[in-house]
Parts: C-alpha cells; structure tokens; sequence
C-alpha cells in the first residue's frame, strides 16, 4: 500500500474493491506472512496470482490466500474458541491490542490442554485510523503467533465510519490440538490446592493507568503473554491438573468464583499469600480497587492435585512466565472457619492476614476510582 | 516508612488488638466519620477482630453518600445540553439521582467525563475541540477536596478562561456530628475523625465533640494500625473520663492543619445558610458555595433558569425522594447498620443500589457487601 497515498485508513478500503485489495495486501498479508515469505517490501496480490503464486506455507500446509475459507488438515481432537478485543489505549506498556489478540486466544486454548495452531484475523477499523499504527498492529500479531507457532489462516477487515468505533476491535478465533485431555472446571475437587502462575493485577493496573493519565513513580507494564509453552511444560511434566484458567477481565477473584460456583465447591484463598507487585498494590490503594479484580493476561490459575503442588510449582518457577508462581490456597475447607460462618458452597473465601476471612466476591459494575 | 506494609504488620495489629481487648471494660460505641474509615474497618475485618469489644458505628462522612437526589438532577439536567461537558469525580458517576445517573446518561451519549484532579478540567477547557463548550464541573467532597476546586478556579482566573463553571456540592464535617448529637438517642462514645479532611483542616473543627458533648475524638489515619492507634486513645480516654481531641496521625494532620489550603478555601467560597443532606434533611450551614463575587463561575446561577424549571418539575411530580423501605438514612446516623436493612443485598445491591450507602464504593452498604467478613 502506497504509503504516502494512504496514511489513513479510508471507508474505501472497507469497500470491497481496489484500496481493500491494498489493505489487505499491503499491510495485511505482508505484516502476517511476509517475513516469512521474503517476497520483498511488496506484497501484491494480484502479482502473485499472475505468477500462479497464491499460496503461502503455513505450518507445514499450503494454505491458498484469497479463497473464502481455508482448508486445513485437523487433528483428531480440536479445541475450538474465540475472543474479540478492544482495548484503550490501544498501545500500552507491555503490549498491544494485536498482541492481546493472539495471546488471548491462545490461551484460551492453551487453558484446555490444546496447542494453538491456527487462528482467524477479523478487524473492524474506524475510519481515519493511521495506516502506520495498523501496521504495527499486524507485525506485533505476527511475531505474537511467531512465539507459539500458530498461524492466522483467514480473516476479515471491516472499516465503519469516523465515530462508530474506538480506533480499532478484533476478533480471533483459534483452533488448537487437544493433546492433553480432560481438563474441566468440572474436576475441580475438595483438596486441590490453586496455584497462580506469577503477580496478578499488572494489565488493568497498566492499561489504565495509561488510560487515565495517573502517574507512578514507577511504570506499570502489562503481564500480557502468551502461556502455551509454559502451560505445555506444566502438562508434560506429569502434573494432575484439574484445571486451568487465564484470570483475564475480572481477574483472580472472576476465575475462583466462577470455578467455586462450576464445581460447586468452596475455595480458600490466602491474602498474604497472593503475589502482587508493589506499584499495583500502590495503584490499587490510591484508587479504592483490590488487585484481585484487576485483568490479568499473562497469568494462569491452575487447581492441581496436592500431591503435584509442589512439583507444578517448580516447573513454573523455571519458566521465564511463572517465576513468581505461588500456592495460593485450597478447594474444600480446612476445618479452621468457625461454625458461625455463612454457607460457603459455591463462595470463594479470602483469609485475610489477621485472621478475618470474608468472601471474595465478583467484581462487578465499571471500576470507578474514588474521590478520596 | 512503607505505607503498604509497616502500618498492616500483623504482629502490630495483634498486640494492638490484644492491648485494646483488656483495656476496655465494656463494649464501647465507635463511630468513625469518613468512609475510607469504614472501608479499612472491614476490609481488614477489624470489626471481627474486636467483635464483643468495640461496635462501629458508620458515620456520614462519604460525599458521595449524602448527596441528595436533587443535586445529581441538576447534574443531569445542566448535562442535558449539546453545548455542555459535563465532567465529575469516578465515584459520583454510578450514583442515581430521580430517574438517571450521569455513566447512564454517558450511555445515551451525553458529553460526560471522569476527571482525576479538577485541574484535568484546565485541560478540556484548553483543547481546541472544546471551544464553544460549557465545561461543568461537578464538585463534591469535604473539607477535602474543596481546596482542590479552589485551585481550580484561581487557575481558571489566572488563565482567564471563560467558560468553566463550578455545580458547588462540597460539604462540612461538623454539621452533621452536631446534628447526630443533638438528637440525644445516640449512643456514641467516641469518634474517630477523619485523616484526610483534618489534613486540610486541622484538629480545631473537632473541638465541639469532647467541650460541648463530652465526648472522645480521635483523628486516625486510614491503615489498619493507624485505625486501632485510634481505638486505643479513645478506650483510654473514655478510661480515664477525660475528652479530647487527640491525634493518632501526625504523620500528615498537624494541630493548625493546611494554612494555604484554607486560605484558599476562604477566597472563593462561603458557606450557605443551608444544605440538604441525604439521609438528615436539611442541615444549616453545613455546605459550601461560591462567595458572590465569583457567580459568573457558578453553575447554580449560570444554569438558573434550567434548574427552575428542573424544580417546578420535580415539584409536581414529586421526584427526588427516596425509597421508603431503605434505611440510608438511619444507617448515615450510626441508628441503624446496613444487615438491617430488608433491602440490603436483596434489591439493593452494588450492580443495582437503591440507598446512598451502596452507591459509592466507600459507603457502609457497599463495604458490608464487598466484604462480608466472619
């Protein structure tokens, strides 16, 4: 795409015509592809379909670019989702929305045991965003598939007019291979003790701190990643899991409710116990929020038989994603709550560092800071 | 000193909580002002830890809580115009008036935003977009954040901008402590004042509470050990029959508290004859607005003939009064706690809040539903 020509993205290159053959040649396929095709700066369709060059090598399949869906050689078990992301500002320490995108929904599958192999691409530009900040968008999606090896094979661009979108959405939706089997949030069983993967709070903390102007004495970058390879050393490593979660909107305290409610179980938290990093504490403090509720995405909740905590920590400590794992508590209750306690089935229960326990709830509502 | 951690030690708490425990000879009635107070309280479950020792009481001190129905109408009313931005603090977003709240008429596409620092409002003020635009600031808060609505307008002067104007909803601590106290069937023994409203103040403000009532005060900053420090000197106090006003917090309030603050609070507001509060009713000379001088910033006079109008309406309608059922009121008072109320966590709850108290993230209800402690 002439760069000079287009520095903004145009309803035209919504249109179905000549400028969306552009988009999605020159900014598009080249950003996804083209690093791996070395093609040149260009990456023009219509040439390479006169040279009867249409198809690129994808995961060791040829995928033919242009037809209307792409065939692909599926394993026996697929794991199948998607996720769509919006997300202001849509650059934010740490990341991106392109990179958010692919981490998401990679782990999203990676959660249920599945490598991610393939994912669609289905963008909605509003109209006047910077051709510039749309390629920086697909090249940091292509080097987030790059790190897991999953490729976008289809995809979808929409422009709407100035004033219907913020900016940028995507969707995804990935396919993954199932090797690992039988991870449910319905295994989760008294005794399993919850396991979390490093620090929670860091994205919200980041993107609205950025969002919002506030600033720290120390920058808050966002956790987002993708937690396939450290998830697979999990697995590999013959630990019993009963399940995993990414604690992404709503964080932890979204995660164990929704597994205490699934299950119908009751889950026992550790405050002091819940690594948070200083600045989100400090962030957390000023604003009224609790770290808990805060999204993370790069951090996984883990509930694993307590035979395997102790051999699932270390294997998450070694990787460069989980080096601040941390056995955060227990399913089932441990006979220290008293009598006098509410019915805690389906609850989740934070024991606080003095000895007070009360329910961690859901958050809920928009966060909205307080004034003093 | 780190403020996250030295002033949570457990050990601190625990011989602090265990010092309060034999000290005190029977349960005594606390009620702490502020909202962050209430807040701390149960987050940390210091209510349980002193459980059969100390009652908390939660007192009004929540801006955003006592803020009658009819001030957020007028917030959505003077919102109601194409040329008007209207901005305002995060909490004061969710909080219904009548028949809409400002994030529901943000929804429908009104100019409404959530501002951090009044200065922010400098900041639309300036931006070219916005020229043309009435830029409303909703202000609310104690003696806290009035001085920061202050420095606004000094700036707004001194930058000679001309089209930002002030809704002035701030509000004074001692009023409703007097009016709690004038009704007799309380049952206080103490107070615990607030941090950061005596940062600005000083201690002074407290002075009618232990001369007039005969009662303790103690201003107590807002970590768990910061609160028991100022359980402890009311026990002692109550202990040995002496009221006072004590510090618990001198890390940040001193006894005169912020000159410049004040002075500046001094230049550009007056305090009204009278002010209605939510849960008391009107109470005189319990509120703030801008002196005389400074009417061309003032919302109240600008929009005049729109919040007329907004009155006459309300007046036929009988709009802006409260739920019946719901126990705001009495809770606002220290008469009542939120597991009184038949509505609490049934119809009322933080995604649909009928009271005030469930409204802002620091009013009692809200807290005793986050975090129901046991």
């Amino acid at each position: 795409m002439n760069k000079k020509k287009y520095e903004r993205i145009l309803l035209s290159h919504g249109g179905g015509g000549k400028e969306t053959s552009e988009l999605v040649g020159g900014i598009i396929f080249n950003g996804l592809y083209g690093r791996n095709d070395r093609k040149g700066d260009s990456y023009d369709l219509h040439k390479r379909r006169n040279d009867g060059n249409s198809a690129v090598n994808i995961s060791g399949q040829k995928i033919k670019l242009l037809e209307d869906a792409a065939v692909l050689k599926s394993p026996q078990n697929i794991a199948f989702t998607t996720d769509s992301f919006t997300v202001s500002p849509i650059f934010f320490k740490g990341g991106d929305i392109g990179k958010l995108s692919v981490a998401g929904t990679v782990n999203d599958l990676s959660v249920m045991g599945a490598r991610p192999l393939f994912l669609s691409l289905g963008l909605i530009i509003e109209e006047g965003f910077a051709s510039e900040d749309l390629r920086k968008i697909i090249e940091s999606i292509s080097e987030e598939a790059d790190k897991t090896g999953v490729r976008v094979v289809t995809g979808d661009t929409k422009v709407v007019p100035a004033g219907k979108a913020d900016g940028i959405f995507i969707n995804t939706s990935g396919i993954g291979d199932v090797l690992y089997e039988n991870i449910s949030v319905y295994n989760i069983a008294d005794g399993d003790v919850i396991v979390v993967s490093g620090n929670v709070g860091d994205h919200g903390a980041a993107v609205m701190s950025q969002r919002e102007g506030i600033e720290m004495d120390v920058e808050i970058e966002s956790d987002c990643a993708s937690l396939w390879d450290m998830i697979n050393a999990v697995l590999g490593g013959g630990i019993t899991v009963s399940a995993i979660r990414d604690a992404t909107r709503g964080g932890l305290a979204a995660v164990l409710n929704e597994w205490a409610m699934a299950a119908g179980v009751d889950i026992y938290v550790e405050e002091g116990k819940i690594p948070v990093s200083g600045p989100v504490r400090g962030f957390c403090e000023l604003l009224g929020f609790e770290p808990y509720q805060l999204a993370c995405e790069g951090r996984a909740v883990f509930a694993v038989k307590p035979e395997c905590a102790k051999k699932a920590l270390d294997i998450l400590k070694s990787h460069p994603f989980g080096k601040n794992a941390r056995v955060i508590g227990v399913v089932g209750n441990n006979n220290d709550i008293n009598n006098n306690s509410p019915d805690l089935k389906g609850k989740v229960i934070l024991k606080g560092i003095y000895g007070v326990n009360r329910l961690l709830d859901y958050p809920s509502g928009e966060l909205l800071p307080r004034i003093c | 000193m780190e403020l996250y951690s030295d002033f949570k030690r457990k050990d601190d708490i625990s011989r602090l909580a265990s010092i309060i425990g034999s000290e005190v000879k029977k349960p005594v009635n606390i009620m702490e002002i502020c909202g962050g107070h209430t807040h701390s309280i149960m987050k940390y479950g210091l209510n349980t830890l002193l459980k059969d020792k100390i009652n908390f009481l939660h007192g009004p001190g929540c801006p955003v809580c006592v803020m009658p129905l009819k001030r957020i109408d007028e917030a959505v009313e003077i919102a109601d115009s194409p040329d008007v931005i209207l901005s305002a603090y995060g909490d004061m977003m969710r909080v219904p008036g009548t028949d809409s709240s400002l994030i529901k008429e943000r929804a429908k596409g009104k100019d409404i935003r959530m501002i951090y620092s009044p200065l922010d409002i400098i900041k639309i003020a300036e931006d070219k977009n916005n020229s043309g635009k009435k830029i409303v600031f909703f202000a609310i808060g104690f003696e806290t954040t009035a001085p920061m609505t202050a420095a606004l307008l000094e700036e707004v002067i001194s930058r000679r901008i001309n089209n930002v104007f002030i809704h002035v909803n701030h509000v004074l601590v001692p009023p409703p402590i007097n009016a709690i106290l004038d009704s007799g069937d309380n049952l206080i023994d103490g107070f615990i004042c607030p941090g950061h409203v005596s940062v600005m103040t000083g201690s002074g403000i407290y002075a009618d509470i232990p001369l007039k009532y005969k009662k303790a005060a103690v201003i107590a900053g807002f970590e768990p050990y910061d609160i028991l420090s100022g359980v402890l000197l009311i026990i002692k106090q109550i202990n040995e029959g002496r009221p006072a006003v004590e510090i618990a917090y001198k890390r940040a309030v001193k006894e005169g508290g912020n000159k410049k603050a004040q002075d500046l609070v001094n230049k550009y507001f007056t305090v009204r004859d009278e002010f209605e509060w939510r849960g008391f009713g009107n109470i005189p000379k319990s509120g703030l607005k801008l002196k005389d001088e400074f009417k061309n910033f003032d919302a109240e006079y600008v929009f005049e003939d729109k919040l007329k109008e907004l009155h006459l309406k309300a007046e036929s309608y009988q709009t802006g009064k409260e739920n019946a059922v719901c126990k705001c009121g009495e809770i606002l008072r220290g008469k009542s706690k939120p597991d009184d109320c038949p509505l609490f966590g049934k119809a009322c709850n933080p995604e649909n809040p009928v009271g005030a108290c469930m409204v802002s993230f620091e009013g009692a209800c809200a807290a005793y539903y986050k975090y129901r402690n046991f």
